[in-house]
């Protein structure tokens, strides 16, 4: 397993005070999904923010470690560099333009290359073969599609970027449990057809597992645990702590106090 | 008739010259989404400029040039020292150091260039145009129609800057979501450094009209009020918006200016002039009841 995309031990303040990554290593094989998982506050989007340096717009800062993206150094680029260099950022909450239309939105995401104008037609087109309801949604402003649509416009506009590696923060935030499985096999798409490498926030753990080779998870700031995904989906704690599920089965909320696994892991 | 028309063809003429001014806010507005309060002292700065590089003699267009430069330069310091340190942070905070930066250049303009007022004479003279005055009978001032040809190219140039190329698409998108357009690599300092800088070209062209017809002075910081019911009507983020609500708020308050006060004075006795002066705002009171993100401006799009 070769690092392209590797984090050495980083540790993150915000704002001086507020310490929130402490010392969080972790690897991204080229041509790899791999999830960064956790519950709220974990640290998950601070970790993508450290790679993808929109940190310093929040006044969070990385104090320790570094990070490395084939073999050089990336925590001290612009996003605009980093963007340049093959590595964007998807953020949490879809962000789209909501004043521009589907289509000026993807084609903001090509901001940072120099294409003809027949090569960006054809950037275009690639990007609705992969999402074929935005080409419906072309015209309309990105204020007023739905919450998938959104969801894909996000990706489609990474993707405009030409990307080798897009740091994908909780795609299916707010989603219906159908539209979350159809972004998940876009994403499968892309990495397979595209080469497209991912790192992937997510708090839905059971569908990232799925989706995902490799997974990590977070807590308090800290990986507790990491492994292949298939390795993890079987894993007792993760399945007591993460999927809801017990070793007599899916665990009823009637029982939830009688008996609580402790974690086998320090936090 | 006549004279209805002459009075709506005045009226259109120096409402064109309010576009103008608006016309600095709306850039700043749209790329950054926040009311630029010092685009008056702007105005102000970029003509005191102007004036003191003839002053020193050079010709008008090198003067113009030079005026320029200070501007840009103007623009880019602004975003180093103010701009930079704002991102992400609520439109509220942008503003307020907009404020701050009214203040600063009201306070700078003049130890610059000192602060008598002077004459500006840019070669247009304010005199009716004789042909229309000889074929019909109405007074036209040539300035007001070269300051409208000036103001509608600008307008026109801005307009398709904005829809159709990269950098205006970039623009918009910066106005929509610092975070998001930061992420998919936008250079924030670029983008707000040049629009600083075209909001400062904008200035000098409204300083320079508005001070050849007035004459330079503090007064012109106050030009930035006038453009205020012409934004809230063409609405804050439309470049051909602005030009519209000039048009409109100019006509209609030389309008009411001519044709209320004796009707007025009919029903209450008394005298009614100088509505000119405050009929814009009622203007704009009244349309933000009916439409608040005015007549071209973006809708709040909310989800629920």
């Amino acid at each position: 397993m070769s690092a392209y995309l590797s984090i050495n031990n980083i540790e993150v303040i915000y704002d001086h005070v507020i310490l929130v990554l402490k010392g969080v290593s972790l690897e991204v094989p080229q041509g790899k999904i791999v999830a960064l998982l956790g519950a709220n506050g974990a640290g998950k989007t601070t970790t993508l923010k450290a790679i993808s340096n929109l940190l310093r717009a929040e006044r969070g800062e990385v104090t320790k470690g570094d990070i490395q993206f084939k073999q050089r150094r990336v925590d001290q680029l612009t996003p605009n560099e980093l963007v340049r260099g093959g590595v964007i950022q998807v953020m949490e909450g879809r962000h789209c333009f909501a004043h521009l239309t589907v289509e000026e939105n993807l084609l903001t995401g090509a901001y940072t290359r120099t294409q003809s104008r027949a090569e960006q037609k054809a950037s275009l087109e690639k990007v609705y073969q992969y999402f074929p309801r935005l080409k419906q949604r072309r015209g309309s402003q990105a204020g007023y599609t739905s919450g998938g649509e959104q969801q894909m416009t996000a990706i489609g506009r990474a993707l405009m970027a030409n990307p080798e590696m897009i740091l994908l923060d909780e795609p299916s935030m707010g989603l219906a449990p159908q539209i979350v499985e159809e972004i998940f096999e876009i994403v499968r798409d892309l990495n397979q057809r595209e080469k497209v490498s991912f790192l992937l926030a997510e708090q839905n753990t059971m569908v990232a597992l799925r989706y995902a080779d490799f997974g990590y998870i977070l807590e308090n700031g800290r990986v507790v645990m990491e492994g292949e995904a298939a390795e993890l989906r079987s894993n007792e704690d993760v399945k007591e702590f993460y999927l809801g599920l017990s070793s007599q089965g899916r665990k009823s909320f009637r029982e939830v106090k009688h008996y609580r696994r402790r974690k086998r892991w320090l936090a | 008739m006549q004279f209805f028309l002459e009075v709506l063809i005045g009226g259109l003429l120096s409402g064109v010259m309010y576009s103008l001014v608006a016309l600095g806010f709306v850039l700043i507005f749209k790329a950054s989404g926040v009311f630029n309060f010092a685009q008056g002292a702007m105005v102000f700065f970029a003509a005191l400029s102007l004036v003191g590089f003839m002053e020193k003699g050079a010709p008008l267009w090198l003067a113009f040039v030079l005026a320029f430069v200070v501007m840009t330069l103007f623009g880019i310091a602004t975003e180093k020292f103010v701009l930079r340190k704002m991102v992400n942070q609520p439109p509220i905070a942008l503003f307020m150091a907009t404020i701050g930066l009214a203040f600063f250049v009201e306070g700078l303009a003049p130890l610059l260039w000192g602060n008598a007022v002077r004459p500006l004479d840019i070669g247009l003279v304010d005199e009716p145009i004789p042909w229309i005055l000889d074929n019909w009978n109405m007074v036209i001032s040539s300035f007001d129609l070269a300051a409208a040809g000036i103001a509608f190219a600008l307008v026109a140039v801005l307009a398709l800057f904005f829809q159709y190329t990269r950098v205006g698409r970039a623009l918009r998108a910066v106005a929509d979501d610092h975070q998001a357009a930061l992420s998919i690599g936008i250079p924030l300092q670029h983008i707000w450094a040049l629009v600083w800088a075209v909001a400062g070209f904008v200035a000098l062209v409204a300083g320079m009209l508005w001070g050849s017809r007035n004459g330079v002075q503090f007064a012109l910081t106050f030009t930035a009020l006038k453009a205020l019911p012409v934004l809230i009507l063409g609405g804050f983020t439309s470049v051909p918006g602005a030009i519209v609500g000039g048009l409109i708020i100019g006509a209609s308050e030389k309008l009411a200016e001519i044709y209320i006060p004796p009707v007025m004075a009919g029903w209450f006795g008394g005298n009614f002039g100088g509505i000119e002066g405050w009929f814009p705002y009622v203007l704009a009171l009244l349309f933000l009841l009916v439409r608040p993100e005015g007549l071209f401006g973006e809708k709040h799009i909310d989800r629920v």
